[in-house]
């Protein structure tokens, strides 16, 4: 066995580790690997070429960005964010926690695409975050304002990946009946889905649970700050 | 019918676009990066049915464009364009005066998706299908997205050049990350053809003692999750890691249930994919879309339920299996 083309996960490593650019990394890693298992310099190129070219719908997330562009320059962020500052009763956690319940659920139906980053985490739910935290503390800072943004992102990655593989017909639980079958031993995509929704359901728990932390997090320097301004006015 | 090769061709359009508008700014490594994208676009299905037919040199082709993207986003010039908040005024204008509207075309995009899917197999014209079967999510996304972009035209009032506009604006905020789901699949494809998989389970079930239930449990788990981390794509781990531990050993050695197997197996991975820059789309591509001043804001904001829910599951694995 040819243990050389290793090397390439050994560069993508380095290069991440030390915070070289992620695109040049990965494609010096992928000729470093090609050159080392003994590919021809031409063949290597077709075969990068091909597969990057099989791979276009990966990117078909930039169909969105007409969309989303026009309605951001019109103000849709804007009025995301005024009306979740005009709902009394919804917070930062409950926001988070129903996106996360919802997306969560339609996935295990299947709907997939039917939310995302481009979709509804930049133009929807990131500023809806923003303004519910607002009301917790009117006075975030930038750090904070990107923590609350980069965790709406992250609800939405958990809800999609613990939803979809209770879907029976997701390319995932049809990629391990289709491996096993290879392997001689016959499944049911029933049989296999139902072993994902214990997860799924500590996952709800889980990040549900962090979300209302880091809401707590949020009301406590949101006191201090308010006490701090207190003491400066008494001065 | 519709193919997905149309909606690759808007997708074509948009890259264009983005490059005829930085080369008008004197962008020049902006717009380069963007027309030679939009070029993979225009040209990949000639591509793919030349290498087909046997004629290799445009794949070849395709292969030095990707190393000449690569080194544009390499070289530091894809720097991003400041923009000055002065619409700020416009906008909550904007905004005052359109009111709930707005979100209508943005909810368009996933309820016209959905309606799409589910008509796939009825809209028909004669016996003809309009929607290709095969491709019918991607089709269905494309068609919901140009559908909402006109519907966003009108409710704006925007033309095609503004609109054009605001699609490289937000191109140009994701600059080389929006490259990096494709490269990504591609050095899959290239760990594939060049046997990095195997060499990596054959090491792996080298260095554990198989006769210990627990270590091969560990040995699986952890393997899924590493593996996924270093590809960026848990699917890519499954084929690696079931077949060099958990089918010899976990299901033939010591009886493991397959399903439990197969199922845990994949959901260590995504524990891992919740931790990577590999996973550009998910991780990286969202810290670029938000605007995060850290690219790994997204991973720092999701490790801490990846690691319980990977307890989870090893816990899980570990008891469902072998009840």
């Amino acid at each position: 066995m040819n243990y050389w083309p290793l090397l390439g996960i050994a560069i993508v490593v380095i290069g991440f580790a030390r915070r070289m650019n992620p695109a040049l990394v990965v494609v010096v890693a992928g000729i470093a690997s090609g050159l080392l298992a003994g590919l021809s310099l031409p063949d290597l190129l077709a075969l990068v070429g091909r597969s990057f070219v099989s791979n276009r719908f990966v990117l078909i997330l930039i169909m969105t960005l007409p969309t989303i562009g026009l309605l951001e320059r019109a103000g849709l962020r804007e009025r995301a964010h005024s009306w979740i500052a005009g709902l009394r009763q919804l917070t930062l956690a409950r926001l988070l926690i129903s996106y996360l319940g919802v997306r969560q659920f339609l996935s295990t139906l299947g709907l997939i695409t039917i939310a995302g980053h481009p979709q509804t985490v930049r133009p929807l739910l990131a500023p809806m975050a923003e303004a519910a935290a607002e009301k917790i503390d009117p006075a975030l800072d930038d750090a904070q304002r990107d923590r609350v943004k980069a965790l709406a992102a992250a609800t939405d990655n958990i809800g999609l990946f613990f939803g979809e593989d209770v879907f029976l017909a997701f390319g995932g639980v049809l990629l391990i009946q289709g491996f096993l079958a290879q392997n001689g031993v016959e499944l049911d995509p029933r049989n296999i889905a139902i072993w994902a929704l214990p997860t799924a359901i500590a996952a709800f728990v889980i990040h549900a649970s962090r979300i209302a932390w880091f809401q707590r997090g949020l009301q406590r320097t949101a006191m201090r700050n308010a006490e701090q301004k207190a003491a400066d006015a008494a001065h | 019918m519709l193919r997905i090769e149309y909606v690759y061709w808007l997708c074509g359009a948009l890259l264009l676009a983005a490059g005829v508008f930085e080369f008008r700014d004197r962008r020049v490594a902006q717009a380069a990066f963007w027309t030679i994208l939009a070029a993979c676009f225009f040209g990949g299905d000639f591509v793919l049915d030349a290498d087909k037919a046997g004629n290799t040199l445009p794949a070849q082709v395709s292969g030095l464009a990707v190393i000449v993207l690569a080194a544009i986003a390499g070289s530091g010039l894809l720097t991003r364009k400041v923009h000055d908040d002065r619409d700020a005024d416009r906008r909550r204008a904007s905004a005052e005066r359109l009111g709930n509207r707005l979100f209508l075309p943005a909810l368009a995009i996933p309820v016209v998706t959905l309606a799409l899917v589910l008509l796939t197999p009825y809209v028909k014209i004669g016996a003809i299908a309009l929607i290709d079967a095969r491709q019918s999510t991607l089709i269905a996304l494309g068609t919901a997205c140009a559908i909402a972009a006109v519907a966003a035209m009108l409710l704006t009032r925007a033309s095609v050049k503004t609109t054009l506009h605001e699609s490289t604006r937000l191109l140009d905020a994701l600059s080389w990350a929006a490259l990096l789901p494709m490269l990504l699949a591609t050095l899959g494809a290239v760990f594939a053809a060049t046997g990095v998989g195997d060499a990596v389970a054959h090491i792996v079930s080298a260095a554990i003692p198989t006769q210990s239930r627990d270590a091969c449990v560990f040995a699986y788990a952890i393997g899924m999750a590493l593996f996924t981390i270093i590809m960026g794509n848990a699917f890519a781990a499954f084929p690696v890691m079931t077949g060099g531990i958990g089918l010899p050993l976990l299901i033939g050695q010591h009886g493991a249930h397959a399903a439990v197997v197969g199922a845990l197996g994949m959901l260590c991975g995504y524990c891992g994919t919740l931790l990577t820059p590999m996973a550009a789309n998910f991780n990286v591509v969202p810290a670029a879309l938000l605007e995060l001043r850290d690219p790994n804001g997204v991973i720092r904001a999701q490790w801490p339920t990846a690691l319980a829910l990977f307890v989870t599951n090893l816990v899980l694995l570990d008891w469902l299996a072998f009840r």
